[in-house]
């Protein structure tokens, strides 16, 4: 327990410090150090198909497409947009509702049941395999039907119209 | 697991650092001397006998230079860069099975330092990793040089990833497993059922695809833009001196290595070698003679490296952008169905 | 236009076949051609150990010639200096003293003769001048050293060992 405590320390610490970094390409340093850490919970959850996942996926490749486009665009102070100030009391506003919403949430907050797997061994590849393909066959496929379609969308938006270009 | 078993996993752990650190060193000192012999020419040859000693001074002199932090460089991320390269490096050989078990008196030495059963999936994962090292130092040295290498090399190894796990993929249809120990059992011997057991003869279209996208993503010729000098200046490396561009072009022959030992063991057979079990040889000794066989496929892997080294000459960008996502992937997917219509309709 | 010579060849560009756009047999020939040159004998010549033989008309390190007695041949005319266009040669003339007439041949002889290898730019114009046949260029490759000073080669480098030796 004391590891998973650590590592969510650990987890919390980093995420602060995304957000607080002022350079955009330490933040997603930082990003990647917590994906890892969420790696690392995965791991002590015994979900190890799930973690590697998270690994390969998160860490390996939107982060570094992440990263890819912050190198890219090359952010620094002096290409930063002026925020008029519509932006700032949009971001109040929208601050102070999430405030309220995180205290609304505190004061109902009692101590959850932990859930119990049925089985522990549900996050080893074989049993998520036959979990995912039998009994969520459905959302399995809908999902990946939804990825499908955003990646056509993705492919439209990037190809030029011949009849404008 | 008792204090024996822990005792037993920190020597091999030890090994086979030593071992790959020895190998990727040797690597250097190979690479020049074949590079030497396809040219006609002797290579090194005055640092001991045969230039055998040729390592060491490289690694004296890399030790010695001056060590320069530009000083626009992000310092920190400037050194992490190189020892996230050979740190990522380094990992892969922890799942790599490198024989059968060897039997000692009463303990069983497995000669795997984790057999976890997502194997393929933690190398793909500390391949997928080890772009951070190019991409940080890179980055971390401010200048646009280095910046484009470390560019290239992100988007170079994301492109190939896809089509080498899509070759995985067939790969694992064929096998059932993800554990890199049971992958290897399976191709026990050469030749059973009426077949060669091993995986390169029932997935020769994925090995084909595997190791095109290893090479790139050792960032090996003729895919080895990011470090591209006649573009680049020195690609990632540009501002790096002394041991920590030591580290890079470690991490490089180590990624080959480890690369070397993956495709050994998934598609060459791993330990296996042909009648090793109607030599009538006790099991340590078969073992060994398996470790023997594993070292033998992974130094060919490593000369074919070098040979195509010294054969190819470098892709152009668009070219490399065009074969990742218009031949490899392509052909991959395609291998997946034939591979899913073979287990349905053959097998 | 009507060529000149019937050497101009028309060039057929057809598009590639299928086979020669799949890469791979242009490699695998690539990879044997190399391979082939991985079997074949070096061509190195390990310098300092071996040398390749010199042509005849080699020019080297200069060497200042004596005649069949012995004696020094050069007279210290300077048309040698005069004719190096890199005007690499200096010498300062004595006459002869009586008892010395087993050293030089010549009444006038070279007391001091220097060339320097770094201006020297081995034209051989200087054995051409002589008149007396006193210097050649049939020596060595001028050796390597670490200062200029060591490059200005005095006559203990260039004379010729006596006959007696």
């Amino acid at each position: 327990m004391s590891t998973f405590y650590f590592i969510a320390f650990l987890s919390i610490f980093f995420s602060i410090l995304v957000i607080t970094a002022k350079n955009p390409v330490h933040s997603i340093l930082y990003l990647i150090l917590t994906f890892f850490t969420f790696t690392i919970h995965y791991i002590l959850m015994n979900a190890q198909f799930l973690a590697i996942v998270n690994f390969i996926v998160y860490m390996g490749a939107i982060l570094v497409l992440f990263l890819y486009t912050l190198m890219l665009i090359n952010l620094n102070k002096e290409s930063e947009p002026r925020k008029s100030n519509l932006v700032n009391i949009a971001g109040f506003i929208g601050g102070t509702c999430f405030l309220i919403t995180i205290v609304a949430a505190l004061k109902a907050f009692k101590v959850s049941q932990p859930v119990i797997l049925h089985d522990p061994n549900l996050g080893l590849v074989k049993n998520l395999g036959k979990i995912l393909f039998n009994e969520y066959l459905l959302p399995f496929e809908v999902s990946s039907i939804l990825l499908l379609s955003a990646m056509v969308g993705a492919v439209l938006l990037a190809t030029k119209d011949p009849k404008t270009a | 697991m008792g204090l024996a078993d822990i005792i037993i996993k920190l020597i091999l752990v030890v090994i086979i650092f030593a071992i790959s650190l020895v190998i990727a060193m040797y690597s250097t000192y190979a690479e020049r001397k074949i590079a030497a012999f396809f040219q006609q020419r002797i290579g090194p040859n005055r640092a001991g006998p045969w230039g055998i000693l040729q390592p060491l001074a490289d690694g004296g002199k890399m030790f010695l230079k001056e060590e320069i932090i530009p000083a626009n460089a992000s310092k920190f991320l400037f050194i992490a860069g190189p020892s996230l390269a050979i740190l990522t490096a380094c990992i892969g050989t922890a799942v790599i099975p490198w024989g059968q078990s060897l039997t000692i008196g009463k303990y069983v030495i497995p000669l795997q330092v984790a057999d976890i059963n997502v194997g393929i999936l933690y190398i793909f994962g500390v391949v997928s990793l080890g772009v951070y090292g190019v991409m940080i130092g890179g980055w971390a040295s401010n200048n646009k040089y280095s910046l484009l290498g470390a560019i290239r090399a992100a988007s170079q190894n994301i492109s190939y990833e896809i089509s080498m796990g899509l070759s995985i993929i067939a790969l694992l249809m064929v096998t059932g497993t993800l554990s890199l120990k049971e992958i290897a059992e399976q191709q026990h011997g050469f030749w059973s059922h009426g077949w060669f057991t091993w995986n390169v003869f029932r997935q020769p279209l994925g090995f084909l695809l595997f190791i095109v996208c290893a090479f790139a993503e050792t960032n090996r010729t003729p895919f080895d833009l990011p470090e591209c000098e006649t573009e680049l200046v020195g690609g990632y490396h540009t501002e790096y001196s002394s041991m920590k561009l030591g580290f890079y072009l470690f991490a490089e022959y180590i990624n080959m290595f480890v690369s070397g030992a993956v495709m050994a063991t998934l598609y060459f057979g791993g330990y296996n070698f042909p009648f090793m079990h109607h030599l009538g040889l006790s099991d340590n000794l078969v073992a060994i003679l398996g470790v023997i066989a594993l070292f033998a496929k992974i130094f060919a892997f490593i000369f074919f490296f070098m040979w195509v080294r010294w054969t190819i000459p470098r892709f152009r960008y668009d070219q490399l952008m065009d074969l990742g996502w218009k031949v490899l992937i392509p052909l991959a997917i395609a291998n997946i169905i034939i591979t899913g219509l073979w287990i349905t309709f053959v097998k | 236009m009507e060529s000149l010579t019937n050497k101009r060849k028309v060039i057929e560009s057809k598009p590639l076949n299928f086979w020669e756009r799949a890469y791979l047999p242009a490699i695998i020939q690539g990879l044997s051609i190399t391979m082939k040159h991985f079997w074949k004998k070096p061509v190195t010549i390990s310098y300092p150990e071996q040398k390749r033989e010199f042509s005849e008309n080699f020019r080297g390190m200069h060497s200042l010639k004596r005649d069949e007695n012995g004696k020094e041949r050069c007279t210290a005319c300077g048309l040698c200096a005069l004719s190096c266009p890199a005007e690499a040669i200096t010498m300062i003339a004595a006459e002869r003293q009586k008892g010395e007439e087993h050293l030089y041949r010549e009444e006038k002889y070279a007391a001091v003769y220097e060339i320097n290898m770094l201006r020297c730019i081995f034209c051989g114009l200087c054995e051409e001048a002589c008149p007396k046949e006193a210097i050649y260029l049939d020596g060595d490759i001028v050796p390597p050293d670490y200062l200029r000073k060591d490059f200005i080669y005095g006559k203990d480098k260039l004379v010729e060992a006596p006959l007696n030796q």
